[in-house]
């Protein structure tokens, strides 16, 4: 959402990732096939639950795993097998791994000194990081001295210090608490496009990869089910699983039974969908029809006309503040989800549970999954 | 007894005393109990040394029969060459093993925690422990073997410092392995990767992170291996040679010829050193854990400000 225009501007490939595979044990495919290319100056985020594979692929980006089979390129150059310390990636991890006999200053310049650079060199670099995050007063504290938020920019700053071509984030925000979070967020991604850094990011929360990407590749059982700009991966899944993965999803199954250019009708056992635009299919292909409950707006009174509305009972409300959820029961016995917005201070559908209200939407709020 | 405590703890908090007026058992009685058997524990342990360390001050021959105080046997352990070697040969030789502990310590508990499963890994591993349970007889007995043997076809070792040193050191090597292996585990592996992503090579990770975070551990390896040569009375007796006693070993042979009061004197010196040296490390120890607190406590306030 913050970096979306970024995504379209043409640029070169840093990071290309050639059909990586990674085997553990001889028996336990952690990473299958993976093939990517990140531009510079993206911000690219792997997505997906725990054990689906983009840590491993993180950690071979880094150089702390080799690939069973494929070949990973930076600038050209193939790193395949280069060691951790001859790569020009750098990572923050997802504890930080701030090393707790040092002070914020040396932490930070550990990396340069390990490169032999004069020491005016290394102290300038490091009062330029310092400033960057903000941390110059607390130059002379031990990590322990620090709060999560402090320790968690020295690092950043840590990981950036040596200017590195791509920068690794480990589940940049995972040790925070939620409020804390959201601020975070913004001012990690201010401060990477400061610098300029290419950056890939791991992440099991899709809020993080949404506001902080620029592309975003979910990942489950260690391949890519999609890879795209936030916005592509929420309005325009491309699989149930996807679909599913992303934020909330009601899915009707259903069959096609009218497939013109400009539009498709479907009928479900629950109600007949209107599509207001054509898809690749034909006429009585099962498909599934996904709609995020947003999309959806319940009302007392029957809606017009014969398409997109269905008609349930209220089993469930749950008040989030800004917005309110409601379960609505239908004649089949599927179970809907629906979300209002509270744009009144007293619940605006005037909906409480066991009402019978109907469901409608437009004919543009749904997405026609084939697989 | 125990079980009457804690039945007694649990329903002391709630005004009706059922349980406890059925054992006919008041939290009163409890405490006074619980009390007296803590003293009646401390004056077991520290009894014997108390004794001690008071006829080391009594003037009589007899280490037994108290006559009056005088530092005369304190003056005798001044004039005992015999006694005062043997402390200082047992120093040598407990600073040196425990340094050379320390250092094959280290390795190895690096080698079984850092490393790629290598072949042989499970063998090296229960090997490098064996002499935490092998009892210390065997362990003399089989080093002496073997030490003949090759002295008789070798011409080499002469039984001596260095044989003792050697049996300590191996003894050592197993305890401190087993100190430094429990810090390596419960330190985090993701610093040793941080250190390589910011350019360490391998022995740089190790001078640079590792070391610098093992060293409290390093002091107790070496403190308790420095203990263990030092009271070592066994293998000494099996590996030394002619000339070469240790403390323990002048002690013990004296003790059987009947109790020698310049005895008392040397143990109470022990004790005193090694009484202060217990009391400054935990003091030190504590405090530091306090700062350390302080400190965080501190970090947090700071930002919610």
């Amino acid at each position: 959402m913050a970096t979306a225009p970024k995504a379209n501007i043409v640029r070169e490939d840093l990071l290309r990732v050639e059909g990586v595979t990674k085997i553990f044990d001889g028996a336990v495919k952690a990473v299958d096939n993976v093939s990517l290319t990140v531009a510079t100056g993206e911000i690219f985020a792997l997505l997906g639950g725990s054990g689906c594979g983009k840590s491993t692929l993180l950690r071979m980006l880094a150089g702390f795993e080799t690939p069973t089979k494929g070949r990973i390129f930076l600038a050209g150059e193939d790193i395949t097998d280069l060691p951790p310390y001859k790569r020009h990636i750098n990572m923050m991890f997802q504890s930080y791994a701030l090393f707790p006999h040092l002070s914020v200053w040396e932490n930070i310049a550990f990396g340069l000194k390990r490169d032999g650079l004069p020491n005016e060199q290394i102290n300038e670099q490091v009062e330029k990081m310092l400033a960057l995050v903000q941390l110059t007063k607390f130059a002379k504290r031990k990590p322990h001295q620090l709060s999560g938020g402090q320790q968690q920019r020295v690092a950043l700053a840590r990981s950036l210090a040596k200017r590195p071509k791509l920068l690794l984030l480990d589940e940049p925000l995972g040790a925070l608490d939620k409020k804390l979070r959201e601020t975070t967020q913004l001012e990690l991604v201010n401060i990477i496009e400061e610098v300029g850094v290419t950056c890939v990011l791991v992440t099991h929360d899709q809020e993080e990869a949404m506001t902080m990407a620029s592309r975003i590749a979910v990942m489950n059982e260690g391949y890519f089910m999609q890879v795209g700009a936030p916005d592509e991966v929420y309005e325009m899944p491309n699989s149930r699983q996807v679909a599913d993965f992303i934020g909330n999803v009601n899915i009707f199954d259903g069959v096609i039974e009218e497939d013109e250019a400009d539009h498709v009708t479907i009928r479900s056992e629950e109600c007949v969908h209107y599509v207001g635009h054509g898809i690749s299919g034909h006429t009585g292909m099962s498909v599934g029809v996904a709609l995020r409950p947003e999309k959806i707006l319940l009302t007392k009174e029957k809606p017009a006309g014969d398409y997109n509305w269905c008609m349930g009972e209220v089993t469930e409300m749950v008040y989030f503040g800004a917005h309110t959820t409601y379960h609505l029961k239908l004649a089949s016995g599927k179970v809907i989800k629906a979300q209002e917005l509270n744009n009144t201070r007293d619940l605006s559908c005037g909906l409480t549970w066991g009402d019978t209200a109907y469901a409608h939407w437009n004919e543009h709020a749904m997405v026609v999954l084939t697989q | 007894m125990k079980t009457d405590a804690n039945l007694d703890l649990k329903s002391g908090a709630k005004p009706v005393l059922k349980p406890s007026e059925k054992l006919a058992v008041s939290p009163k009685m409890i405490k006074w109990f619980s009390q007296s058997w803590m003293i009646a524990v401390y004056i077991f342990l520290y009894m014997p040394i108390v004794t001690l360390v008071i006829f080391s001050f009594n003037d009589s021959q007899v280490a037994t029969v108290w006559s009056h105080a005088s530092l005369r046997w304190y003056a005798a352990l001044m004039k005992d060459s015999d006694l005062i070697s043997a402390v200082l040969l047992s120093l040598k030789i407990a600073l040196l093993s425990a340094l050379i502990s320390v250092f094959f310590g280290t390795f190895t508990a690096f080698a079984l925690n850092r490393y790629k499963r290598f072949p042989g890994r499970t063998l090296f591993s229960s090997m490098a422990s064996t002499p935490l349970v092998m009892p210390d007889v065997i362990v003399g007995l089989s080093l002496l073997l073997m030490l003949v043997s090759l002295q008789h076809w070798l011409g080499y070792p002469e039984r001596g410092l260095f044989t003792i040193l050697l049996g300590h050191s191996l003894l050592g090597t197993a305890y401190a392995t087993v100190v430094v292996t429990s810090r390596l585990r419960e330190m985090d592996s993701k610093l040793d990767e941080a250190a390589m992503d910011l350019g360490c090579q391998p022995f740089q990770v190790f001078r640079l992170v590792t070391l610098p975070l093992l060293v409290p551990a390093l002091v107790s390896a070496f403190l308790l291996t420095f203990t263990l040569s030092f009271d070592d009375v066994v293998l000494s007796s099996f590996l030394s040679g002619p000339g070469y006693s240790t403390m323990p070993m002048v002690i013990f042979s004296r003790a059987r010829l009947g109790l020698n009061p310049t005895i008392n004197a040397v143990a109470t010196v022990t004790i005193a050193v090694v009484t202060i040296a217990v009391l400054a490390s935990s003091f030190y120890t504590s405090h530091q854990e306090r700062k350390r607190k302080r400190e965080t406590a501190q970090a947090y306030s700071d930002t919610n400000k």
